[in-house]
């Protein structure tokens, strides 16, 4: 009875190929971008947990010199005599590659991607014999070295035992830092004592880059997700139709004795057998996405953080467990109310087709008031929200809120224009589309969803790369960095820069805790530099002046926020109390930060010396004074850094975050355009009786179908004038709340209407495309099916 | 599995525990192999001899706190060399391990570390006598010597002084390990008086007792069939002492080596098949902990039990060992070690 049974139920998909496709296309859609910009997120992660793995960053504490630079091999076995399990790293780049030295008996277990396998020759590695561990994208980098490959290596890094990469960097008997590992002996010497140059660094939970990188990622998984929903709306729509079509079918079976039960677990494994092919279908789809956007994205983190990427995408067996596990829940979202009502159905219902469009009525005043509620939350959560729970919440509510009043919205509108249309073709007109509405209204919220989700990320990407280019300009504000490595390159390039620049601005901090904050405090020279170019989220009046005369200090919103520091408040440094003059956005910037006079500085933090300037000067000057600054004083071109250099790359940088989002806003219009699509193929055939009457009296094929291409894009337009709040709404959300809870300082927003126009084009582009071919087949449709509407030859 | 598990089955064979551990079961490559009728250089083979494969300088005290409760403690450093030289720097061959515990009626605290030799953060001189392995030391001239070692949750901090002469195992030194020839060179000093401080969780304890001090260095000691090992040191009442070790095989037998210590030092060695050691009870994880022990050509039949059934070395390459006490035709106390039950 079974066979039968699902033979009876998969017979409607044999004879409707095209509902079949909608839906597994759907899904697939669906679950291609959500599992591609997944893909695209876990590959890069995945790159900087295997960097941070290398070394252990984050996870333990470590030894560094005040100095930043080396120590002495002497100092790490002095602690080590001294009772302290720390394990020393050294790690330079050697032909643009980064080297780490590890020394593996001491380091703590689980570091690094060395791992014996073939062709690892454990004596040779522990012996200085030169076996390095990369990946073969690195490995290749390294012609001349011995290098065993490893994919689990971090992207452009390779391994080494420490002695060969003191070897190899030319840092002999030189440690560049040390591991703290956790578990301590009893009664080990005080680090004061032992090693009076080293400060401990406290571990830091995930790893630097990750933290940067975050928002970027945050963005991505956004879109996503919102690219999900899309999805699902179509496969709900293509679902619920299918159940509705099938109720004779149903009836059938349950009055031939099919008891409920077994009906219900046939139809659902019937669906999860679609969600699967679906599912692999998407999966696949999506490594294709993610491998096309992945090298963009590589380079967009590559530029923006400094983070190494892998620019080729891996096979992770993770993917195709969300993929598989998002298109299952997601068949198992959309068809969980269709299931409901057929479990409720009375035994003998109605069995004609009632398709959507009965189906409004009560239904749309429940949703009309779901709408009501879910939006009255999201006023409400919009002054409340914090944190990243409300800040999703909120996304939420607004999302389905909107969704949901969408067809409301447009019945009224509709409702309106049918009572202010004056022929009686454009009274048929409005009273016509308006009668579709509910069969077409799915296919529309995902366009909605959609659009919405496209202005929201453009917001965000746009106002991103707004702050972040402003943000360069302000805090890059010096035409050249220059690093030096010692005090006699210190004073030479005083003497010699001095007469040559405006002015020279030391950069020089001090790692310390402000309120359990962690903080570097900068001590910085009195300079227009400073006044012109900072931006201060909040100030008293004049604070760079009572700065600069050693009363004040200014700090950044992270420290702000963190801490709940408000201009005014008072801070203690080393004993001297400051009072805050003003907060300054520090956009990425994962700890707090402080700034206070340099004389100050040097007084409460007598032991550092800059090592690191900024020189302002004519930025034409610049490329003569490096060449002039190498062969006078022997400070390398390596050693500075121009600043014209660092925008040029960074705008570069965003021009390819643009190309991701254009191609992803091009991918979710693509999949909302396909909703409509086959929401008009199905309500084609269910509409003719609708449109034989219009025939008859007059109205030719042709302009039937000019009305269908009409409707479709003036709805698509309404939907667009809903998406465009919708969407700003989303990014203000995500920029003010989100962003917030995530990473302490809140990103300005700003507005984009070129853009938002362009993409409500495309959304009308996109709904015209998909109303083309329904039109044209309407136009075309042979004046004997008309005829046989009134032949009752159905 | 990361590196360092690689690196210490391949190259930490210590204490010749466990199946057919690489290094030793294997061939001797380029390294030098004991020979029959050592003769001993001291203070210099006090020192390493890094033209052999492994080397341990291996303590083991039984103590007593003033209330009578008794401790177990160790302290040792293994060399293991993956080429037969010393070395300079991070090149060096050399690897070091050191191993420390103190084992007390219901706790036992265990730390482990490990080196490079060449780079001076372990490794052992001979004048000065020091073995050391981060701040971990055994230092002085072995008429007496000073010992420390700390972990997570213990330290200690000890001095020992010699009452008795050194003893050589075997014939004159050279103890063999299997029917095959496998051996290794083997001297101890078990008449250390020691004492000392202990640190706990729950506070300081000041000790006394008896230590035991191993030397042994080989390079093949075990044979291929051979899985694991049971090694006794037991100190009688009456001031005689014995040492005695069963290899276990894969064949089902045991070959078995025993030394007879008079008070005064003087010894008997005995070859295989004259000791027996029968496990009578096992622990929760099937480590046996009381077994009976029988030299019938010393009158020896006793019941060797451990203070402490929990004596378990969860470090890189685990194994038992802990203090016991011995009761039957002679009383004592001593220690226990046993390889081979992971």
């Amino acid at each position: 009875m079974t066979t039968v049974t699902l033979h009876a139920l998969l017979s409607h998909w044999w004879r409707n190929p095209l509902q079949l496709f909608t839906l597994l296309a759907g899904l697939a859609l669906a679950t291609a971008l959500w599992s591609g910009v997944q893909a695209v997120n876990a590959e890069a992660r995945a790159s900087y947990d295997a960097a941070a793995a290398t070394l252990g960053e984050g996870q333990y504490d470590r030894l560094v010199r005040r100095d930043g630079q080396p120590m002495a091999q002497e100092t790490y076995i002095a602690l080590r005599r001294a009772g302290w399990l720390v394990s020393p790293v050294v790690q330079g780049r050697l032909d643009g590659v980064r080297i780490i030295g590890v020394e593996p008996l001491t380091a703590p277990g689980g570091i690094g991607p060395v791992a014996p396998q073939q062709g690892a020759d454990i004596t040779a590695f522990l012996t200085g014999q030169g076996q390095l561990f990369a990946n073969a994208e690195t490995a290749g980098r390294l012609p001349d070295l011995d290098v065993i490959v490893t994919p689990d290596a971090a992207p452009n890094t390779a391994v080494t035992d420490i002695g060969v990469a003191q070897r190899l960097l030319g840092k002999a008997s030189e440690i560049d830092s040390l591991i703290v590992l956790r578990g301590q002996p009893m009664g080990r010497g005080a680090l004061d004592a032992v090693a009076p140059d080293l400060t401990l660094q406290p571990a830091q939970g995930g790893s630097d880059i990750a933290r940067l990188t975050d928002s970027f990622h945050l963005n991505l998984t956004a879109f996503g997700l919102l690219s999900f929903a899309v999805g699902i709306f179509i496969v709900n729509g293509a679902i619920g139709l299918a159940f509705e079509q099938r109720r004779p079918v149903v009836r059938t079976l349950r009055a031939l004795g099919l008891p409920l039960r077994r009906l219900i677990l046939l139809l659902g494994a019937e669906l999860m057998l679609f969600a699967v092919v679906a599912g692999v279908i998407g999966v696949a789809l999506g490594y294709v996405i993610a491998a096309l956007l992945l090298p963009d994205v590589a380079a967009t983190l590559r530029g923006l953080y400094g983070a190494d990427v892998s620019g080729t995408l891996q096979l992770r067996p993770s993917w195709w467990l969300s993929g598989m596990a998002i298109a299952l829940g997601g068949t198992a979202l959309a068809a969980g109310g269709a299931l409901y009502q057929l479990a409720r159905m009375p035994l003998l219902a109605a069995a004609q087709p009632r398709a959507l469009a009965m189906a409004a009525g009560r239904r749309a005043v429940l949703q009309g008031i779901a709408a009501a509620v879910l939006l009255a939350l999201c006023g409400v959560m919009m002054v409340t929200a914090t944190g990243m729970i409300g800040g999703f919440v909120l996304l939420g509510a607004l999302l389905i809120g909107a969704a949901l009043a969408l067809p409301v919205i447009l019945d009224r509108v509709l409702a309106m224009a049918s009572r202010m249309a004056k022929s009686v073709t454009a009274q048929w007109f409005w009273a016509d589309t308006r009668q579709q509405l509910p069969g077409l209204s799915l296919a529309l919220m995902a366009l909605l969803l959609a659009m919405a989700a496209n202005v929201g990320v453009s917001t965000m990407v746009s106002s991103f790369r707004l702050t972040f280019t402003d943000f360069l300009d302000q805090r890059l504000a010096s035409e050249l960095y220059v690093r030096t490595e010692s005090d006699a390159q210190i004073a030479a390039l005083i003497s010699f820069a001095t007469p040559r620049t405006e002015i020279i601005l030391p950069i020089q901090s001090a790692d310390t805790d402000i309120a359990g904050q962690p903080t570097e405090v900068y001590g910085a020279r009195d300079h227009a530099t400073y006044r012109d170019n900072w931006v201060f989220l909040q100030q008293a009046d004049d604070p760079w002046d009572s700065t600069f005369d050693g009363q004040t200090i200014v700090i950044n919103e992270q420290l702000s926020r963190r801490a709940g520091l408000m201009v005014g408040d008072e801070i203690t440094l080393q004993g001297t109390a400051f009072s805050i003059a003003g907060v300054y956005g520090d956009y990425g910037n994962p700890i707090g930060q402080g700034v206070i006079a340099e004389e100050v500085f040097e007084t409460l933090y007598p032991g550092i010396m800059p090592q690191n300037f900024g020189l302002r000067m004519d930025p034409d000057t610049v490329p003569d004074f490096v060449a002039d600054l190498a062969a006078e004083t022997g400070i390398a071109a390596t050693q500075t850094v121009n600043q014209a250099g660092i925008k040029v790359i960074s705008l570069a940088i965003f021009e390819r975050t643009f190309t991701v989002t254009t191609a992803l806003n091009v991918l979710t219009l693509a999949v909302a355009g396909f909703a409509i699509l086959m929401s008009l193929l199905t309500l084609a055939s269910m509409r003719v009786p609708q449109l034989a009457p219009a025939w008859a009296m007059g109205m030719t094929r042709q302009k039937l179908g000019q009305l269908e291409l009409l409707r479709a894009v003036m709805l698509a337009l309404l939907t667009a004038i809903v998406a465009l709040p919708l969407g700003l709404a989303l990014a203000w959300a995500l920029l003010a709340v989100v962003n917030v809870a995530a990473f302490g300082w809140k990103l300005p927003m700003y507005l984009f209407p070129l853009d938002y126009a362009r993409m409500g084009g495309f959304a009308l582009l996109a709904a015209a495309l998909a109303a083309l071919w329904p039109a044209r087949r309407l136009a075309r449709t042979p004046p004997a099916e008309l005829l046989k509407v009134f032949s009752n030859e159905r | 599995m990361n590196v360092k598990v690689f690196l210490i089955a391949l190259c930490l064979p210590v204490a010749a525990m466990a199946q057919g551990f690489a290094g030793l079961g294997s061939d001797a490559e380029g390294f030098s192999v004991p020979q029959p009728g050592p003769q001993f250089d001291f203070p210099a083979d006090h020192g390493p001899h890094n033209d052999y494969r492994i080397e341990w300088w291996y303590l083991t005290a039984n103590l007593q706190a003033a209330d009578g409760t008794p401790y177990g403690l160790q302290w040792t450093l293994f060399r293991s060399a993956l080429a037969p030289e010393a070395g300079t720097g991070w090149t060096a061959p050399q690897l070091w391990m050191g191993h420390a515990a103190v084992t007390t009626p219901d706790a036992h605290y265990v730390a482990e570390r490990l080196a490079r030799g060449g780079i001076g953060q372990a490794g052992v001189t001979v004048q000065p006598f020091a073995a050391w392995i981060d701040n971990w030391a055994l230092t002085g001239d072995w008429d007496t010597l000073r010992m420390t070692a700390s972990g997570a949750d213990f330290a200690y901090d000890m001095a020992l002084a010699a009452q008795g002469p050194l003893v050589f195992h075997g014939d004159g030194g050279y103890s063999v390990k299997s029917a095959a020839g496998q051996a290794s060179y083997y001297y101890s000093q078990p008449f250390f008086a020691i004492e000392g401080t202990l640190q706990l969780p729950d506070g300081d304890v000041a000790v006394t007792g008896n230590a035991w001090l191993d030397r042994e260095w080989s390079s093949q000691p075990l044979a291929d069939n051979q899985t694991g090992w049971d090694w006794f040191s037991l100190s009688f009442d009456d001031g005689a002492k014995m040492m005695g070790f069963r290899l276990q095989q894969t064949d089902g037998n045991n070959y078995t080596s025993a030394t007879w210590i008079t008070p005064d030092g003087q010894t008997t060695p005995y070859t295989d098949g004259a000791l027996t050691a029968t496990p009578l009870a096992t622990n929760d994880a099937d480590v046996p902990v009381r077994w009976r022990v029988e030299l019938p050509a010393q009158g020896i039949d006793v019941t060797v039990t451990a203070i402490n059934d929990n004596a378990w070395m969860a470090t890189s390459v685990p194994y038992w060992e802990g203090p016991v006490t011995v009761t039957g035709s002679h009383d004592g106390i001593g220690y226990l070690e046993m390889t081979g039950y992971e």
